[in-house]
């Protein structure tokens, strides 16, 4: 009988190693819609529109004032990335606009996480923050500026409130609809194998969230960056928005352009950095 | 020793406009060691049957009995398989298998140890480090059957386990099962919409109608299973005579009621 079970349960060969080399992986000979990797081409793009830049404006074709040329945006940079600016040197100005995005996004993210959460979970809850998230989200935060700043003042505070107010909804709503994302017959499976409602949320809802409050988190911190300039129009004396706001007071285009460049790069490495933590934080997901 | 007593069960739905019985009376009586099989077509109440049995749904009339005490709801006597796998895609093998232990408190050493030993049951002890999406469909059913037998549950209650299995894998997998009912000796409520699956599995066969959803015929003492734990050929069990004559019997059966219908 034993040796009958042993021949028919004979351990399977272990699973073949996955294909690790770097020719890419195709699923099909045919072509399918957007298949492939898209880095080189994306390189290609950039260094056509900087030769185009530099073409237009070194030839004389351009004026200055409307757009300057890569030099004299590089020479800004370097100026005040060594402080010979009469302005305060740019690593001022950097931090104090990484401290307010950040503070705001980390302020979001304690508080929209578990409202988010809590919406998911009850009708209470839900009743409750529905209404006020769903008004003020699609308001355009320049709008309700002037109120923060007679509530608040012109102190930190208000640069960071208008910053967190744009990071909180997006991330409450993904982590709302987070606690949507497990299936039905994983919830069954979690209750069929004696697990308490407290242990079905714990070990079922808020895992399968994840993915979801991720990409939350993402949207996040690209609505916050958007917010900066607004929020540092606040009179603010130092910071990456304020630093462009008071440039194009004086028409310098060139301290203007190599601002955005700055915030543009900074928000997108920390886009790269989220990406890099969703592939570390839930492999699988997409995979089940 | 576990026993399983379904009496006079009714299942009604609320729809548009009055009720639907899902489920006219169903009288059951299951124990240690049985492997209950119901067959039949779509809308025939065997989900319907299989969530009153887990606890997902209460009774309109009638009770189910578990070793004498009424079912309330789902609990861990009652291992559930279901019809597309149930894996937590952010565990790995091991820790699916042990997560019902982990809900009843079960430290993780013990866990890990019963969960190894679930697996080796299903031939899976060399995967218990693996992300469960990189198995195959028929693997990730074994995890399934293991995940449902760490709880050491009374019974096993299984949704057309098969169901999204190819032929071959089927094959495999319903082998392994048998294997881990012998080993076991666990009670199984088995759900399947294959005369050949149902007949090479059960113990008894109840072979269920549609509208009201009902047991029409039950066959007793199939003696396939047992016939494949003897020698452990499931080719030569389903080339015999006997097989084909009572698949095809119980295919008429199917095919001239739907006839009726139609």
């Amino acid at each position: 009988m034993l040796d009958n079970a042993a021949t028919i349960v004979a351990p399977p060969a272990p699973i073949a190693p996955v294909a690790t080399g770097s020719a890419p992986l195709k699923t099909s000979r045919f072509k399918v819609p957007g298949e492939g990797s898209s880095v080189s081409i994306s390189i290609v793009t950039v260094l056509v529109l900087l030769t185009l830049w530099f073409l237009a404006t070194n030839t004389g074709w351009i004026k200055p004032l409307f757009l300057p040329s890569p030099q004299a945006v590089m020479k800004q940079f370097i100026e005040y990335a060594t402080g010979t600016t009469n302005d305060k040197p740019l690593w001022q100005h950097f931090a104090a606009s990484m401290f307010r995005v950040f503070s705001a996004f980390a302020l979001a993210c304690v508080t929209a996480i578990p409202i988010g959460i809590a919406m998911g979970m009850s009708r209470v809850a839900r009743g409750i923050f529905d209404p006020i998230i769903e008004f003020y989200r699609p308001l355009p935060p320049l709008a309700y500026l002037p109120l923060i700043i007679i509530w608040f003042g012109i102190d930190e505070l208000p640069k960071v409130l208008l910053i967190f107010l744009s990071c909180f909804a997006p991330l409450a709503l993904a982590a709302r609809s987070g606690m949507r994302s497990a299936a039905q017959e994983q919830i069954n499976a979690a209750y069929s194998m004696g697990a308490s409602y407290a242990q079905v949320i714990r070990h079922v809802v808020l895992p399968s969230a994840m993915p979801d409050i991720l990409v939350g988190m993402r949207i996040a911190i690209g609505f916050g960056w958007t917010t900066l300039v607004a929020a540092e129009m606040v009179a603010a004396n130092v910071g990456l928005g304020q630093m462009v706001l008071n440039a194009s007071n004086f028409l310098r285009t060139d301290i203007v352009i190599m601002g955005i460049v700055v915030i543009g790069i900074v928000a997108f490495s920390f886009d790269l950095l989220m990406r890099y933590l969703e592939k570390v934080l839930v492999p699988w997901k997409g995979k089940v | 020793m576990p026993t399983l007593d379904i009496r006079g069960l009714t299942v009604n739905y609320a729809v548009k406009g009055g009720t639907l019985q899902a489920l006219s009376p169903v009288n059951l009586k299951m124990n240690e060691g049985d492997f209950v099989v119901a067959l039949g077509a779509s809308g025939c109440g065997k989900t319907t049957l299989l969530n009153c049995l887990a606890g997902f749904l209460p009774p309109s009339t009638g009770e189910i009995l578990l070793d004498g005490r009424p079912i309330s709801g789902p609990g861990a006597d009652r291992g559930v398989v279901f019809q597309k796998h149930t894996l937590m895609p952010w565990l790995n093998v091991r820790d699916n298998v042990g997560l019902g232990l982990r809900f009843q408190g079960v430290d993780k050493s013990r866990r890990d140890r019963i969960a190894e030993e679930k697996l080796a049951l299903v031939g899976l002890e060399k995967y218990a480090d693996r992300a469960v999406y990189e198995l195959s469909g028929g693997m990730q059913q074994r995890v399934g059957i293991a995940r449902a037998l760490a709880n050491d549950p009374a019974m096993l209650l299984m949704d057309e386990p098969m169901g999204a299995l190819d032929a071959f894998t089927r094959e495999q997998v319903q082998e392994i099962l048998l294997q881990a009912w012998k080993a076991t000796n666990k009670m199984i409520f088995f759900i399947t919409h294959s005369v050949e699956e149902a007949l090479f599995l059960a113990t008894r066969l109840i072979v269920m109608s549609p509208s009201p959803g009902r047991i029409s015929h039950i066959y007793e003492d199939v003696p396939f299973s047992n016939q494949f734990l003897q020698h452990g050929d499931s080719r030569r069990v389903k080339s015999e005579p006997e097989f084909i004559r009572m698949r095809e019997e119980v295919l008429s059966i199917i095919h001239h009621r739907e006839a009726a219908h139609a």
